[in-house]
């Protein structure tokens, strides 16, 4: 656990991390929580000729709400958001899957932007914030863009990102007042990652589903939308018989393999069950809003 | 930094941090772990390794008050900040509530998981000093003990929460 | 002197003394040694289960600067040290010579200035494999044509080590014949590892103007080890010293001689610098000694509600050496201790052993010798037959039980239980937990949905080791010893052949000597684990320092008193007769004012010894345990199913132990809620798993989980009280009860809450996925 020997930047304005990146090209990667990256490293599974510290940039560690959105900065750690109140009520999709990433003591250091970039299709905050229709804020040397989650994951670990662009932070859209969520997580025990994870996010518009997100992890090569789930909710009520109509949708969209976390037909009943609880307890939240 | 150093990138680096109250600094290579540079750099040896994995806590230390696992830390980025061991957590000639409260409670039996585990119930306490048993299993969930089955430590985390709200 | 203070000696919850320097922080455990000069050692390890090595190229290694020396097989093989003898009579790979034979054997070491620059070069050897198919189970390993891992052994065709029987075949099959009815389980008890948190390794000090050899060394056995580095490294043994500092665990991984040390001892040696060896996690799990890994066939003859004979087949997958550490005539360890609580007439245990590629071992993780496999069967077992008869499963074990009018009981497979009233450890268990209400409960939950289990293990184990003419290890008798000497202000220094892992000995064994002579325990310092200052033992596994270590203690220290009687006497100008001792005091019988405390007899046996009497209060003893102890107890388990996910969770733990006399009863009960956690991990998650290629799934603690404050439950502890009627102080055995007796009780649980729809087994670990499967197959499942 010893890792290769890399060159070290520290810089203290993004655009000098701009400017570092460019000059590596694709042989730097960017430092934030580490909590990825470092074990990689030390297994020598990663060995990137630089890292570029973005720790001491200032201003990228705040949660806020702010034109619509709600914004998670670059350096807002898992910790963070696991005691914000913002994640709450109508963001709750956000802030149940903060507690369940990997260990307390992880989360102290890992960040939610580093988790997207990362993409590690058992990731949880891949699921939970495609589930929120949330994009990535990303500043490269030819200026500010955004991705929608969709496009940003394109396979395991692997993302649209540049290597000389930094990821500045996630905005999550609105989903307006009568609004609820949660993420639902399967694991063998605290630290693992999911056997399979379900995020659900509904806004209700007229006592009717608004707008439906729902993402499963552990199910697939990279974190899933379940479009056939939120297409059936869309404009529905909420009951026993529409919960269970895309409960039924969600595992049929899941693409499961079958290892020691449990048979690919296990994961997809693990899918099914988890979206009914899901979504029930979303809508107690929406409904109650 | 030096202009040459922002050119090339830096394989070394000069690491100053406040470990237990006193101003520490060297020379290390900008891959060493924060875990290494503690054991090995600063020869407090209290700090444990147990994996790697970054899966077992054995390496607990307190980085600015906050508990983070050493060994997914480079050294380098514990520059100009402070960092609490083991060692620091006694105050002069005594023991702290917590270290009483292991020790008062059997919370320890082989001894190697216990710095990681006080400090971590260290932190705990600061920010919640009056936790319930879920609470304490909860933030605990990160440090692994292969001896005690949790039981006893839960009792010394109660303890030590009970003699700090004494005063005493 | 002193004011009549009670004795804080044996049955005294005594604050451990250990806890001082670990709770600052000051531990001394092997990586904290820094010796001057020292290097660093790291390994290559073989990523294929099975492969010729063609070549080897470290020359790229060797120029990287900072590195001393690469060592490699061929190096080591001129000088006699390629290939070590193992504990159980065969010889295990220091480094890879012709072939590679488990996926991580090490290949070749690399010694470097520092360990970043080891494994730096690590990465600029190059081997050549030629990849060979792997074996990854005993029945594949055993069928015909199977390609021979250790080929290189003269004379063996397959992959098989031995054949090994217990018990009457005779009697046992005629048992079968005569039956009502037989009970069978096929099951399979996985491969796990102990995995203490602290991995192996060592600071291998070969002293170039002395040849002197210090060793500093996670041992669990310090004095066997240096009787064999003596006979494989060829040094003479006095030249050798062997400490064992504080260990961070053992569980009995740190049984074994692995090749770390010895390469590391033979690097300082040719070097003539100190040499660092730290094992990294992966290579601890992926290499180190494992547990387990036993296919066990039991079936059990009834008649009517008496379990008449017990037949169990069992296939051992030993990996790719012999190197179980057990009493070397018992190749399946103590596992025919198989009838275990129960009054079994006939019972006949056949074993075989098989070579497989994988890392060696089997014998380690507090299993007592294979006790964990053998109880684990016979409560699983018995659980099945209650359910195919119909009984309760307490009633049926009850009706089966040995009763205490049968003590000493002759087993049918040649034990002889010393002590046990296994009827009040289980009355007991079931009164803490309200049983006849929980299951009252079950049946009402059951009826809104509710799966509810109730798992109970009511398991006798065998401990102690041993009796020197009946176990030894590598021909070493397991006598181990107590040394003891009292100073002249009336303090004490004990030295003890055993080594704690954590179990607390220079506490508890203090508070013998303190029962036994009258002193506090803080007065008697104990020493253990440095081989130059210690009597010669086997050390600490299998539950063995308070039967053999903790004897010779009270022993040595009633040598003690019977000298000091006789200075006592000189000194109240008395006859020994006359005399009579309560808390470390002579008193004269009628004249109490007449009295001597240890203290002054202390001073007096440096100062005022009677005429012809040998100055100095002291001596050494090795005990010579006449039978093993059998501690006992019953445990419970109350879980919940959850039928969509197939998650359990545990409601509820009840534990009632038997050890006889309990020294310390807070250590006893840590070491039991200690056991009971790994016996959850186990049953719950805990597997070494091996793809067909061989690759190791579970090297690292990703991929092998161990419970964490979150899903380990809470456990409420009991005690029964039966003493070992041959003990000195009737003291049995127990840190590893609770690792032997729960696995059942966990699985027992999952099963009782699927029984009622025909259910019978789940194997473990009895993870989420495998409940479902259940619960699907049952029409439970939501």
């Amino acid at each position: 656990m010893y890792p290769a020997r890399f060159e070290y930047h520290a810089p203290t304005s993004v655009e000098e991390a701009l400017s570092i990146l460019e000059r590596y090209g694709d042989e730097a990667k960017v430092l934030a929580g580490g909590q990825s990256l470092i074990p990689l490293m030390k297994l020598r599974f990663a060995s990137p000729r630089a890292l570029v510290d973005i720790n001491r940039i200032q201003g990228l560690d705040s949660i806020q709400e702010d034109n619509g959105f709600l914004t998670i900065g670059a350096l807002v750690r898992h910790s963070d958001c696991e005691r914000s109140g913002a994640l709450r009520g109508r963001f709750g999709v956000l802030g149940d899957a903060a507690p369940q990433i990997s260990d307390p003591i992880v989360r102290n250091l890992g960040t939610v932007v580093g988790s997207l970039t990362h993409a590690d299709p058992q990731g949880d905050w891949g699921s939970a914030l495609l589930a929120a229709g949330a994009q990535l804020e990303v500043i490269g040397s030819g200026g500010t863009r955004t991705i929608g989650l969709d496009e940003l994951f394109q396979g395991p670990f692997t993302t649209s990102l540049q290597p000389t662009e930094i990821a500045t932070e996630v905005q999550i859209p609105d989903p307006g007042p009568r609004a609820g969520g949660t993420y639902l997580k399967l694991e063998r025990k605290v630290g693992d990652f999911a056997t399979v994870g379900v995020a659900v996010h509904l806004s209700l518009d007229d006592g009717k589903v608004g707008r439906a997100g729902i993402a499963l992890t552990g199910v697939g090569p990279r974190n899933l939308r379940a479009r056939t789930a939120e297409e059936a909710l869309t404009g529905a009520e909420l009951n026993d018989e529409t919960i269970k109509a895309a409960a039924r949708l969600a595992a049929e969209a899941a693409e499961p393999r079958s290892d020691h976390r449990g048979s690919a037909d296990y994961k997809r009943s693990v899918v099914r069950v988890f979206m009914e609880r899901g979504l029930r307890k979303a809508a107690e939240t929406a409904q109650a809003a | 930094m030096t202009e040459a150093a922002v050119e090339t990138g830096a394989f070394t680096r000069p690491v100053s941090v406040t470990v237990n109250g006193a101003a520490r600094s060297a020379e290390v290579e900008t891959r060493t772990l924060l875990v290494h540079f503690l054991r090995e750099t600063l020869g407090l040896t209290g700090t444990h390794i147990g994996c790697d994995t970054t899966s077992c806590g054995a390496c607990t230390v307190l980085l600015d008050g906050t508990p983070v696992k050493s060994c997914t830390v480079l050294a380098v980025q514990a520059d100009g900040r402070e960092l609490t061991t083991v060692e620091g957590l006694a105050p002069a000639g005594g023991l702290s509530p917590v270290q009483e409260g292991f020790h008062e409670e059997h919370g320890l039996q082989c001894g190697f998981c216990t710095p990681g585990m006080m400090l971590t119930a260290t932190a705990l306490l600061a920010e919640n000093p009056d936790p319930s048993e879920k609470e304490i299993r909860w933030a605990l969930s990160g440090n692994i003990c292969r001896c005690t089955g949790y039981q006893n430590i839960v009792k010394a985390v109660q303890y030590a929460s009970a003699k700090m709200r004494e005063g005493s | 002197m002193a004011a009549t203070e009670e004795i804080r000696g044996v049955g005294h919850s005594v604050k451990r003394v250990e806890d001082a320097r670990f709770i600052r922080g000051r531990g001394q455990y092997f990586d904290d040694i820094t010796l001057p000069g020292m290097l660093h050692l790291e390994f290559l390890r073989s990523p294929f289960a099975h492969a010729r090595i063609k070549s080897i190229d470290a020359s790229r290694a060797q120029e990287l600067p900072g590195v001393v020396a690469v060592v490699t097989g061929e190096l080591l093989a001129q000088h006699n040290l390629a290939w070590m003898p193992t504990l159980s009579g065969d010889t295990q790979a220091v480094l890879a010579t012709d072939k590679v034979r488990f996926q991580g054997q090490e290949v070749a070491g690399v010694v470097a200035e520092t360990a970043y620059i080891a494994k730096d070069a690590i990465e600029l050897i190059d081997v050549d494999y030629e990849p060979l198919p792997a074996i990854t189970s005993p029945q594949q390993a055993l069928a015909k044509g199977a390609p021979v891992i250790r080929d290189e052994k003269e004379g063996q065709t397959d992959n098989h080590i031995y054949h090994w029987e217990a018990g009457d075949k005779e009697a046992t099959d005629k048992a079968f014949a005569e039956a009502d009815r037989v009970v069978e389980l096929d099951t399979f008890y996985p491969r796990c590892h102990p995995a203490p948190l602290e991995c192996c390794g060592c600071v291998a000090d070969v002293n170039p103007a002395t040849g002197k050899a210090t060793i500093y060394m996670t041992s669990q056995a310090p004095h066997a080890h240096r009787t064999l580095f003596a006979l494989v490294a060829g040094l003479p043994e006095q030249k050798i010293r062997i400490i064992s500092p504080d260990l961070g665990g053992g569980f009995g991984n740190k049984v074994p001689i692995y090749p770390g040390y010895v390469v590391a001892t033979a690097a300082s040696l040719l070097i003539g610098r100190p040499v660092k060896w730290v094992e990294d996690r992966t290579g601890n799990l992926i290499s180190t000694g494992f547990a387990r890994d036993y296919h066990m066939h039991g079936e059990l003859a009834l008649k009517g509600e008496k379990i008449t004979g017990l037949r169990v087949r069992l296939l051992s997958d030993n990996g790719a050496f012999f190197s179980d550490a057990q009493p070397t005539r018992c190749k399946a360890g103590l596992f025919h201790i198989v009838t275990g609580s129960y009054d079994i007439p006939a019972a006949h245990v056949e074993t075989e052993g098989a070579y497989t590629n994988k890392a060696p071992g089997g014998v380690a993780y507090r299993c007592s010798f294979r006790v964990t496999e053998a109880s684990y069967l016979i409560e699983r077992l018995v659980q099945t037959a209650a359910y195919e008869i119909g009984a309760d499963p307490a009633e049926f074990r009850r009706s089966n039980f040995i009763k205490p009018e049968q003590f000493p009981y002759s087993s049918a497979t040649g034990f002889e239980y010393d002590s046990g009233d296994y009827g009040a450890a289980m009355d007991l268990a079931l009164e803490k937990l309200g049983y006849e209400e929980l299951r009252r409960e079950q049946a009402e939950a059951r009826k809104e949905g509710k799966l509810i289990g109730i798992g109970l293990a009511s398991f006798t184990e065998v401990v102690g080791a041993g009796h020197g003419a009946e176990y030894q290890i590598a021909g070493l008798r397991m006598n181990d010893g107590a040394e003891l000497r009292i100073h002249p202000t009336g303090k004490a220094v004990l030295k003890l052949s055993v080594k704690s892992q954590g179990q607390g000995h220079e506490t508890t064994f203090a508070q013998i000597v303190a029962e036994e002579l009258g002193l506090q325990p803080e007065d008697i310092e104990v020493q253990e684990g440095d081989t130059d200052n210690t009597p010669y033992g086997l050390g600490t596994y299998a539950s063995r320092s308070t039967p053999v270590s903790g004897a010779a203690t009270a022993m040595v220290s009633r040598r003690i008193r019977s000298k000091a009687k006789k200075i006592a006497a000189h000194l109240l100008e008395a006859s020994e007769d006359d005399l009579e001792w309560e808390d470390g005091r002579f008193s004269v019988k009628g004249a109490p004012e007449k009295s001597t405390t240890i203290q002054d007899i202390a001073f007096a046996a440096y100062t005022n010894v009677p005429e012809g009497m040998e100055d100095g209060l002291e001596g050494v003893y090795y005990y010579d345990p006449p039978n093993m102890t059998y501690p006992f107890g019953t445990y419970a388990v109350v879980v919940e199913i959850d039928r969509g996910t197939g998650a359990w969770k545990v409601r509820r733990v009840v534990a009632v132990d038997d050890c006889g006399v309990r020294i310390n009863p807070m250590i006893v009960e840590g070491q039991i809620m200690g056991g009971l956690t790994e016996g959850f991990g186990i049953a719950a998650m805990q597997l070494i798993d091996f793809d067909e290629d061989g690759n190791c799934i579970g090297a690292n603690f990703m991929d092998y989980l161990l419970p964490t404050a979150w899903e380990t439950p809470t456990f409420e502890l009991g005690e029964t009280v039966t003493p070992s009627p041959h003990h000195p102080i009737g003291a049995k055995g127990v840190g590893e009860s609770a690792t032997v007796g729960s696995p059942a009780a966990f699985v027992n649980a999952v099963v009782d809450a699927l029984a009622h729809a025909g259910i019978r087994n789940l194997e473990m670990p009895v993870t989420s996925d495998k409940v479902w499967a259940a619960l699907q197959e049952a029409n439970l499942a939501e």
